[in-house]
């Protein structure tokens, strides 16, 4: 036991929990705290710009390592621009612990200056919120905020300490145990679940994985493989799971959803039993729910319980972390299939004419015409081939979904993009976090224009603290996936979604963030440019200017079937 | 769409019941009636929530207050299996010559006088929360000029099954 101030305790709290790196900025009510810091700390700080680009950050690095990211913020404004990465970190259960500054205890409810209630506001978003007033809090407080992320299906958890609490002194100990006795995420699967789901699978026709972000969260990768290595089983990945089985693996058949290919939504809405792993039949995946996949039965794995039967109803329900129930599953199976091999040949052969009739696809650009955004994303897949180093994030909108669809993610938690909250902006910062959480991985941001601008200046971070990150604008000029809304069911009118492609010019705002700058307008100097920016040794943005009418295909209208899915135009139907 | 009463045990922590009745909110489930106070456990309290909705949504209900850190306890009490009271303030008007009348209606109610004033009693009656509607149905033609009830509360019956003895005494 040792006599510390408050503000001490907090960090001793954070370097007990192991760590390594949190992000944030300092501001009046939480000084003390950043105080602490400069009579010395083992956790390294991030200064961010803006406490929005802190907290993605801190998702990007979560979701790049798989542990808790850690911002830090002032009372008032600085707690208020924490609220979106909350929001995303609580839509993907990213873990994260946001540590915030809050006025003095007696000026609390007085309207202070920099005073809010960051409790009350987070309430909808946090897996579960403390304000701390009374020092000797403390430890049990951070203690309980790291476990409560973490534990059970993972999330962001908010600590808000007053200013006096960090200045009051305690005797500090870090507890061993958590003391929350209505905090009881399941810690194991039912056996006869297990095995009834197990049965289904050895009896199905036309199985089909779907698998989520859970899977990664669960660090169930290798146990998803395994299952469908030794089941020989099909399965599509969601934009939240993607990277938890390698792209290239056989049995992966992509991405459903609204711009998945039409391959993989039709292997998931005509089979007949679907192996639901930590995904959560998110509106994006099933379009009109009564439509969708009628012939199916569902198992559902997930930590969730809540999430098993919220949208569609499972035949067989399986609670529990992820990594243990496949390990049964795949136990099980096997014993059953020795016996009885699945009879799924017809299956596997209707899947692959699938595969073959339905790849993305995009009109090739005549030469010396606009560059098309998929060639982009075709180059970016060419030059990392063979690399298991890269990590991409993305913004939100048509370059996240071409991202998507033409990138190549083996490696689990290569592919860091913002899902559930579609957080446009999340793609600069998240790379920065990322890139601190593997330093020795290339981090590549692929960004929109109308995204980037709402970051870009986390450049400054990432050049700064020597977090080098490199950015790939696909620069249409317009709110890209606004505008392919407003083309496809608003009649053409493209109100208030033109940007331009020249202000800003982003290489030059590159190069005052400290950053390299390039800008590509031809095909012929993409691939070089390119390839120069990711040698450049430092942070670097490419704007690469692209054909602002490609639109995003395939797309299944929001609300509509996955047979209404709207397919690229016909040569003929496009205007010249 | 049917009634459904449930009771929950919850840590008696800052902003517990906020985070529970802002769950029923932000999913867009509807309250009826809320009643919380004090356990036989220090620290514990025992909320009763009163909601219309379907069975769907109240399995979902269940599943997502679980997940509440301050929540320790979630149970569906069902009508056979629980039992469940509810206290009513109503004050009705009673000029002199009413009076008795409505003193005797109360009584079939068991219904005690709390208050009484020139123009005006204040009934009390505790029961079962259909009780409490008949009553109110029917003192309504005397004038009733304030009414205040406490929302149901419930508790499981000690027994497995509901017993004949047991309907009885409901």
């Amino acid at each position: 036991m040792t006599r510390m101030l408050g503000s001490d305790a907090i960090l001793r709290s954070l370097e007990a929990e192991g760590v390594e790196v949190m992000f944030g900025i300092p501001g009046g009510a939480i000084l003390p705290t950043y105080d602490a810091i400069a009579r010395g700390t083992t956790v390294r700080h991030v200064l961010a710009r803006h406490e929005q680009g802190a907290g993605h950050m801190a998702q990007g690095y979560a979701r790049a390592s798989g542990r808790v990211g850690v911002a830090i913020a002032t009372s008032g404004p600085g707690a208020t621009n924490l609220v979106t990465p909350i929001a995303d970190a609580w839509m993907d259960s990213t873990p994260l612990v946001c540590i915030t500054g809050q006025v003095y205890s007696r000026l609390i409810g007085t309207d202070a200056f920099q005073e809010i209630d960051i409790t009350g506001i987070t309430l909808p978003c946090v897996k579960h919120s403390w304000l701390v007033q009374d020092v000797r809090e403390i430890p049990a407080v951070m203690k309980a905020a790291f476990h409560v992320a973490r534990s059970g299906r993972p999330g962001p958890v908010l600590v808000d300490i007053a200013k006096d609490a960090q200045e009051a002194e305690l005797d500090f100990n870090y507890p061993d145990e958590v003391d929350l006795p209505g905090w009881k995420p399941p810690t194991k699967v039912h056996e006869r679940q297990v095995r009834e789901a197990a049965r289904a699978i050895a009896e199905a026709r036309q199985p089909i994985v779907y698998a989520g972000g859970g899977v990664l969260n669960g660090d169930a990768c290798v146990e998803l493989l395994e299952l469908i290595e030794s089941a020989n089983l099909p399965s599509v990945v969601t934009l939240m799971g993607k990277s938890a089985i390698p792209d290239s693996h056989p049995l992966n058949c992509g991405m459903p959803g609204m711009h998945g290919s039409k391959f993989a939504n039709f292997a998931l809405n005509k089979s007949d039993l679907i192996i639901a792993v930590g995904s959560r039949f998110d509106d994006r995946v099933t379009g009109k729910v009564s439509a969708f996949a009628p012939g199916a039965k569902v198992i559902h794995f997930d930590i969730d319980a809540a999430e098993v039967g919220k949208i569609r109803s499972a035949d067989i329900p399986v609670v529990g972390p992820l990594k243990l129930a496949l390990r049964q599953l795949t136990n099980e199976l096997k014993t059953m299939l020795a016996d009885k091999p699945m009879q799924t040949a017809a299956w596997h052969a209707q899947l692959e004419e699938w595969r073959g009739q339905y790849p993305y696809k995009y009109r090739k650009g005549a030469p010396g015409s606009l560059i098309k955004p998929q060639l982009v994303m075709e180059t970016l897949r060419d030059i990392t081939a063979g690399r298991n180093d890269v990590i991409w994030t993305t913004g939100v909108g048509q370059h996240q979904m071409w991202a998507m669809q033409y990138l190549q993610c083996d490696e689990p938690r290569s592919f860091i993009t913002s899902g559930g909250l579609g957080t446009m902006g999340f793609g600069v910062p998240a790379a920065v976090g990322a890139k601190a959480a593997r330093p020795d991985a290339t981090v590549i941001c692929v960004d929109g224009d109308g995204c980037f601008q709402m970051t870009c200046q986390e450049l400054a971070t990432a050049a700064l603290e020597r977090l080098p990150i490199v950015v790939v604008i696909v620069n249409n000029g317009w709110l890209g996936m606004v505008r392919q809304w407003q083309d496809l069911f608003y009649s053409e009118r493209f109100a208030e979604t033109h940007l331009t492609k020249q202000v800003p010019d982003y290489a030059q705002l590159a190069e005052a963030l400290g950053a390299a700058g390039f800008t590509v307008d031809h095909e012929d100097d993409l691939e070089s440019t390119l390839r120069a920016a990711l040698e450049a040794g430092r942070t670097a943005v490419v704007d690469v200017r692209t054909d602002p009418e490609e639109n995003c295909y395939p797309m299944i209208p929001a609300g509509a079937a996955a047979v209404d899915i709207i397919e690229m135009p016909d040569e003929e139907e496009v205007p010249s | 769409m049917s009634h459904h009463t449930v009771s929950v045990e919850l840590e008696n922590k800052p902003g517990a019941l906020v985070r529970i009745s802002q769950l029923f909110a932000r999913r867009g489930y509807n309250i009826q009636s809320l009643a919380v106070g004090p356990t036989e456990r220090p620290g514990i309290s025992r909320l009763t929530l009163r909601v219309d909705c379907s069975e769907h949504t109240i399995e979902q209900i269940e599943k997502q207050m679980h997940k509440l850190v301050n929540v320790l306890r979630v149970v569906e009490l069902l009508p056979d299996e629980s039992v469940e009271r509810e206290l009513a303030l109503i004050t009705v008007g009673a000029p002199p010559d009413r009076r008795a009348e409505l003193i005797a209606l109360g009584d079939v109610f068991g219904a005690r006088v709390a208050d009484i004033g020139r123009e005006a009693l204040t009934f009390e009656i505790v029961g079962r929360p259909e009780e409490l509607d008949a009553f109110e149905e029917l003192v309504r033609p005397h004038g009733v000029r304030e009414l205040a009830r406490t929302g149901r509360i419930g508790l499981r019956r000690p027994g497995p099954r509901q017993s004949r003895a047991q309907a009885a005494l409901t």
